[in-house]
């Protein structure tokens, strides 16, 4: 079989060539995510690989993404060269469609980080020459080289403040103008006041002036924001990744019977498309050939497959656990479950009630604090009768010693350390506010399916069966490809290994092979020669073994839990947290989870329409909800809810529009976010305190016109670092929480 | 004092070469991929410039 047929059969691997861009000067150019990758040898590996295929011209691996980018000429190579290439030397790679990464805008990113360069080279000049006039104020420095000091500060702080303090002001007009305060006002009114006043006080050629308070005080605060920014974008690269590594195609058979693979967006009805065993179904439609078992678990939250034969209406999503099938577009029905899913997850979206982040609330209440003070200190001079000029210094004084340096790092620097932390336990934190959203929850509504269980057959009666007989079994399985043996292969992965002969795969049926001239097969009841009344029937899956002549054997399959549901249910009780499970699968299989993880409300059966109408209930009930769910049909509940989690191998209408997603097949890291959550805000607030606290003392020193450049300066260099101090606390507890 | 009218503007003089050095490295990707740039430097053959206007004695056998 030829590179590109495989490739098509293969469910895991879609065909890189539809992912494939024009580069210029008729260069093809392909980007692949590499999840492997994590040393300089990967590094070397993969780049090394590359540059060694004829037709290559560039191949750069990035080992932050995750992803290798490839340049080369389409006339000599093809891009399922590249992949297999990539295989060859051991790596699995996968293209990554590159409109997703539009999402993420990266110049946004360079130029906080081209802002930053130029306030820090602003801040250190100026400082320099601020640190000399302070010193010669109490020395002996002459007041025609104090000018010409001031001056050169002005030279360097004008354009610096012009250019580094733009997305302050931008942030800061947008917000003005549509007619809400947050932390960007008083930031632009303090930095652009400063300015200001300290170039009229250079013309004057007064003693004091504040160019190095407000650069210093816009170098802080730019690499509060870009830590910020960059922690998102890295958890939403990885997000990115993750849908990539799943992003499948389409092999659609033409009227010539030859296979081809098409995006699955392109798929139009009427095509006719093979499914092989194990693959997704890509497009609604009905079977024309084959018959099967079809998981729809994903969709609907069934755990037990569904029969499908020719005939049987099959819906996106679905995985095809069975044997092989072909199957035959349809157009899309408007009362399908997805059609009701699309309608569902947009007014959900409507409804979600908007969030007010703690930063921009508090903003609300110290802008105009801050305002009304500066204003009330002017009054006060004036009356106590100052020249005004004096007055109006003392005014824009207040005004700098509170601007919110240490309130604009109080949350950014946090969210940095809490999303860090959580990205090393595999947790990828989407949006923005969702950890302070997550701070507030008191309810957790968990989905069944695939998320309190691992979503995939387990074998659960492995300790009935005779040890010779599952590595019998495990050595056949490992040879296919099939859901229920590769859930077979794993249970038995340390059985001794058996050397089989003649392994030969009937598709639907089941495996067949020879061991010392007897014959061994593996497959359904029916294949392996067993009779249908001889055990009681078990309600999942089975796979038969049958040796020579011998009794044939049962190896029973289920959806099992995730191996630490109950003792996260158990801790999230502790915690006091209310939990229920809302589940869409059937009401035996509910309340046998429900019972054995000791949860009192559960819901089975429920339809995407009646997850919401539970959540909107709750809400009434003046609950915060937290939804965790993987499946296509909590995708409107993840959106409707309060906060929401997913596992990575969820939907990927529900992976986007849950607000965090979890790897791996433990629920601890759910637990680990709440509590990240949580130390978080408790974090915020305390620095918030110590902004105030910091605030109480310079205020009253600024009021009464104590407050030279030089005070302005030590008081806020130590807020900001007492605060990114106490940020960093988050840091420390999370490693210690690590070590067993 | 007089010296300050030298050493002043070379003070910043040298300050800005510094900042446009930052901007070019930004500017020309230096930044993209920190953790791989932090491994590059334990490569055997210390080479970074494209592999193919290298000599074809200087590449690697495997």
């Amino acid at each position: 079989m030829s590179h590109a047929a495989e490739a098509m059969l293969d469910p895991a691997r879609p065909d890189p060539g539809l992912f494939v861009r024009d580069a210029p000067g008729g260069r093809a150019h392909l980007d692949l995510v590499v999840q492997d990758m994590h040393c300089a040898g990967c590094l070397r590996k993969v780049e090394r690989g590359l540059h060694e295929l004829p037709g290559v011209e560039y191949a750069r691996a990035n080992l932050s993404t995750k992803r290798v980018a490839v340049r080369w000429d389409p006339r000599k190579l093809k891009a399922d060269a590249i992949v297999a290439r990539l295989a060859e030397v051991g790596f699995a790679a996968v293209p990554f469609d590159s409109r997703l990464a539009a999402a993420l805008d990266e110049s946004e990113m360079k130029s906080l980080l081209r802002a930053m360069g130029v306030a820090g080279f602003a801040a250190a000049n100026v400082m320099l020459v601020s640190v000399s006039v302070w010193s010669g104020l109490v020395t002996d420095m002459d007041e025609t080289t104090r000018a010409f000091f001031h001056w050169v500060s002005a030279l360097i702080a004008l354009p610096a403040v012009a250019y580094a303090g733009q997305p302050f002001f931008r942030s800061a007009l947008k917000a003005l103008r549509a007619g809400t305060m947050n932390m960007d006002v008083p930031i632009a009114l303090a930095v652009i006041l400063a300015t200001s006043m300290s170039l009229v006080q250079t013309i004057v050629n007064a003693r004091h002036v504040y160019f190095d308070a407000s650069v210093t005080l816009l170098f802080f605060l730019l690499i509060g924001r870009y830590l910020d920014m960059q922690a998102r974008a890295r958890a939403c690269s990885a997000a990115q990744n993750l849908l990539g590594l799943r992003a499948t195609a389409a092999t659609v058979i033409g009227p010539d019977g030859a296979l081809r693979s098409v995006a699955v967006e392109n798929v139009e009805p009427g095509m006719r498309l093979a499914i092989a065993a194990g693959a997704r179904i890509p497009a609604d439609g009905e079977i024309l050939t084959g018959t099967s078992d079809i998981d729809t678990s994903l969709v609907t939250g069934e755990s037990l497959p569904e029969a499908v034969k020719p005939g049987s209406a099959v819906f996106a999503g679905t995985l095809n656990i069975g044997a092989p099938l072909t199957m035959r577009v349809t157009k899309r029905d408007d009362d399908s479950l997805l059609a009701e899913i699309v309608r569902l997850m947009e007014s959900a979206e409507q409804g979600r009630a908007r969030y007010v982040r703690i930063a921009d609330r508090a903003a609300r209440i110290y802008s105009p604090a801050v305002h009304i003070m500066a204003f009330a200190t002017m009054i006060l001079w004036f009356w106590l009768g100052a020249h005004w000029e004096t007055a109006l210094t003392h005014a824009i004084a207040v005004l700098i010693i509170t601007c919110p340096c240490a309130l604009g790092l109080a949350v950014p620097v946090v969210q940095v350390v809490a999303t860090g932390r959580l990205i090393r336990q595999g947790v990828f934190v989407k949006a923005a506010d969702a950890l302070e959203r997550l701070a507030q929850i008191d309810t957790v509504v968990f989905d069944k399916t695939g998320t309190l269980t691992l979503g995939r057959p387990q074998l659960i009666n492995a300790g009935d069966v005779a040890s010779a007989d599952l590595a019998l079994a495990v050595a056949l399985a490992q040879q296919s490809r099939h859901p229920l043996s590769r859930a077979l292969a794993e249970a038995g992965s340390d059985c001794p290994a058996v050397a089989l002969t003649d392994v030969d795969e009937v598709p639907g049926m089941g495996l067949e092979a020879r061991l010392f001239g007897e014959i061994i097969r593996l497959g359904n009841a029916d294949f392996a020669g067993a009779g249908r009344n001889d055990t009681e029937r078990h309600a999942g899956p089975e796979l038969w073994l049958r040796r020579g002549g011998a009794q044939p054997v049962c190896f029973r399959f289920a959806d099992t839990l995730r191996p630490d549901a109950a003792a996260a249910i158990g801790a999230l009780k502790r915690k006091g947290f209310a939990v229920e499970l809302l589940s869409g699968d059937r009401e035996p299989a509910v309340r046998a989870a429900a019972e054995t993880l000791g949860i009192a409300e559960w819901r089975a059966g429920a339809r995407p329409a009646e997850k919401i109408a539970r959540l909107e209930a709750l809400a009434r009930d003046g609950r915060t909800v937290l939804m965790i769910g993987d499946g296509l049909n909590d995708a409107p509940a993840l959106r409707a809810a309060h906060v929401s989690i997913s596992p990575a191998d969820a939907a990927d209408v529900s992976q986007t529009a849950a607000d965090f997603i979890f790897q791996g097949a433990r629920l601890a890291p759910v637990i680990e976010t709440i509590e990240v959550a949580l130390k978080s805000r408790r974090l915020v607030f305390e620095n918030f305190g110590l902004a105030l606290a910091y605030n109480a003392v310079a205020v009253p020193l600024a009021v009464a016109g104590f407050v030279t450049p030089l005070v302005a300066a030590i008081a806020m260099s130590s807020s900001s670092i007492t605060v990114i101090g106490n940020a960093l606390r988050l840091n420390r507890r999370g490693k210690a929480a690590q070590q067993p | 004092m007089n010296i300050l009218v030298f050493l002043i503007p070379a003070a910043l003089l040298l300050g800005l070469l510094g900042l446009a050095a930052f901007l070019w490295s930004l500017k020309s990707g230096q930044y993209d991929d920190l953790e791989g740039a932090a491994q590059r430097i334990l490569f055997d053959d210390d080479d970074d410039r494209p592999y193919q206007d290298r000599p074809d004695d200087d590449r690697p056998d495997d």
